[in-house]
């Protein structure tokens, strides 16, 4: 069974209609990567299983269960939404990492928050936080940020900002991870070492979905590609999407990518 | 003499701090309620504006792909004049039905009134009408009243400023932020308060000290209603109090008070202001 399953997903913003019949499904520990042109939807149908933005139509099921079916609004409650989001975790473009909190504290804010639901946090709520705060550490430190726990966002470089961004999301563990343009805000020699971060995830088998502009990248780590462009997904299969395109409009826009 | 009009200004400006701290501690959360009323999205009727909203857009799809639009009841098909004209009215009570935030608005509209009137004519509708209207006469005979009559409207006056101030601050807070909270599963109040509220403080430190300082001046408007702060105590020596009468030293005198005050609340408002300087 898939882990993921998104059935013809329609989205408009007023009249422009920017998701058009989208229809994917990912394997757990398989890493997908989206491309295609700026405007071409990828960052929308991010944020539509984010639940940032509601689809129009179509569905969302996560192993199995229906988080998302414009069809029933019983699953559009926003008192549920919170929880299923939890399924998803999202890395920004632009970092997002809270300016008041240390790079630890960005960490383990959310978990933190999530903690105090449990029925037990009352009487175990040291332990619970230490483990959360030692979890938090080792993420950073997964992340080669060790050194930096104890810094705020604005004494980070973006390289750093972005790989604790990624530890945040990754502390509370989704089912899936999505990348919106991970590395489009960095200066080219700050790519690095963001994608060496996302590729031991992909080594790790991390469910992952990947909205990026860096081709080598996206050949290197997939298991999955889709090309979208106009709001549609017009190619979508292996490596091969990128290594050997069998629509005309995929070898265009890779086109501009050769050097 | 020098000491008899000390000690009566320094009466006075006790008098003048006592309003001046009142109206704080009770507008800066006031202010925020009345923010969070300003920004309240609830719209009852939105339901309505929804449904409109989606058979307008079923309506222009149909139009695009040149299919046929029927009239509302179901029967008659519509030309493309008049299901375009549809549409436009559809779009238009959609937006009516959608925009309709009653509590948004009456916030707004409360707002609008007690920042657009003087504070001096509304000190004296809250002490002198009640007592016209009400069979017991005014509510503000007893010993403190003048001073409760004051802190009231200084109180629901000054939150009104602060909650646009605060509505700015909130605003100013990148949606990232919001959206960063709402990936990482935590609620809208968690969002408020462990992510967006220290950022809004911090933006809204600067015109929220224009305001305290306004206020410690503003004060002195609380005399129209016989409050007895500082500037009515220099002015009776003015009148004839104490035995002296013609004095006009007294009352300019009180400047100092004002200035020395402000002084140390511009000090220690600074002071916050470098201690948020710890992050961007």
């Amino acid at each position: 069974m898939s882990i993921l399953e998104v059935r013809n997903l329609e989205k408009h913003f007023n009249k422009t209609k920017v998701l058009n019949d989208i229809s994917l499904s990912l394997e757990q520990g398989q890493a997908l990567s989206m491309i295609g042109s700026s405007g071409s939807g990828k960052t929308t149908l991010l944020r539509c299983l984010n639940f940032l933005e509601t689809p129009d139509s179509g569905s969302i099921a996560v192993k199995g269960e229906v988080l998302f079916d414009a069809a029933d609004p019983a699953t559009r409650r926003e008192a549920d939404v919170r929880r299923k989001r939890l399924h998803f975790g999202l890395v920004f473009q632009s970092f997002n990492l809270f300016p008041q909190y240390t790079a630890l504290q960005n960490v383990t804010l959310a978990p933190e928050l999530l903690a105090r639901e449990r029925p037990d946090y009352k009487e175990r709520k040291r332990e619970i936080n230490a483990a959360i705060e030692a979890e938090g550490r080792e993420l950073l430190a997964s992340m080669g940020l060790s050194d930096r726990e104890g810094h705020y966002p604005h004494q980070l470089s973006g390289g750093q900002q972005q790989r604790v961004a990624i530890a945040r999301a990754l502390a509370m563990h989704p089912d899936i991870l999505c990348f919106d343009e991970p590395t489009s805000a960095l200066d080219p020699e700050l790519t690095g070492e963001v994608l060496r971060v996302i590729r031991s995830l992909a080594e790790q088998r991390t469910t992952m979905i990947i909205v990026t502009h860096e081709m080598d990248f996206a050949l290197e780590v997939s298991d999955r590609v889709v090309f979208m462009d106009g709001g549609f997904i017009v190619e979508q299969g292996g490596r091969e999407v990128i290594t050997d395109p069998q629509e005309e409009r995929t070898r265009r826009f890779l086109a501009g990518y050769r050097h | 003499m020098f000491e008899t009009v000390i000690s009566a200004l320094n009466e006075g400006f006790v008098a003048t701090l006592k309003l001046f701290f009142i109206t704080l501690i009770g507008s800066i959360p006031l202010g925020l309620v009345i923010c969070f009323g300003s920004m309240n999205r609830w719209a009852p009727l939105g339901f309505i504006g929804h449904r409109q909203a989606s058979r307008r857009q079923r309506i222009l799809a149909a139009l695009e792909e040149g299919a046929a639009v029927s009239a509302e009841d179901g029967g008659r098909v519509l030309s493309e004049s008049e299901a375009r004209s549809l549409a436009r009215r559809l779009g238009f009570w959609a937006a009516v039905f959608t925009g309709f935030r009653p509590i948004s608005l009456l916030s707004r509209l409360v707002v609008w009134v007690i920042r657009g009137t003087p504070l001096m004519l509304q000190l004296l509708i809250i002490f002198y009408i009640p007592g016209y209207l009400l069979e017991g006469g005014s509510p503000w005979n007893f010993p403190e009243g003048r001073f409760v009559a004051a802190a009231i409207m200084f109180i629901f006056n000054y939150a009104c400023y602060f909650s646009e101030i605060y509505r700015g601050g909130i605003q100013g807070v990148p949606v990232g932020q919001q959206e960063a909270g709402e990936v990482l599963g935590m609620t809208k109040g968690q969002i408020f308060r462990h992510v967006t509220l220290l950022q809004m403080i911090k933006r809204i430190v600067p015109p929220m000290a224009n305001e305290v300082i306004t206020l410690v001046k503003d004060t002195s408007l609380a005399r129209i209603i016989s409050y007895q702060e500082v500037i009515w105590a220099g002015y009776a020596f003015l009148k004839g109090s104490h035995n002296y009468s013609g004095l006009l030293w007294p009352l300019f005198f009180t400047g100092i008070y004002y200035l020395v005050f402000n002084g140390v609340v511009t000090f220690l408002l600074g002071r916050l202001e470098r201690k948020l300087e710890f992050f961007r």
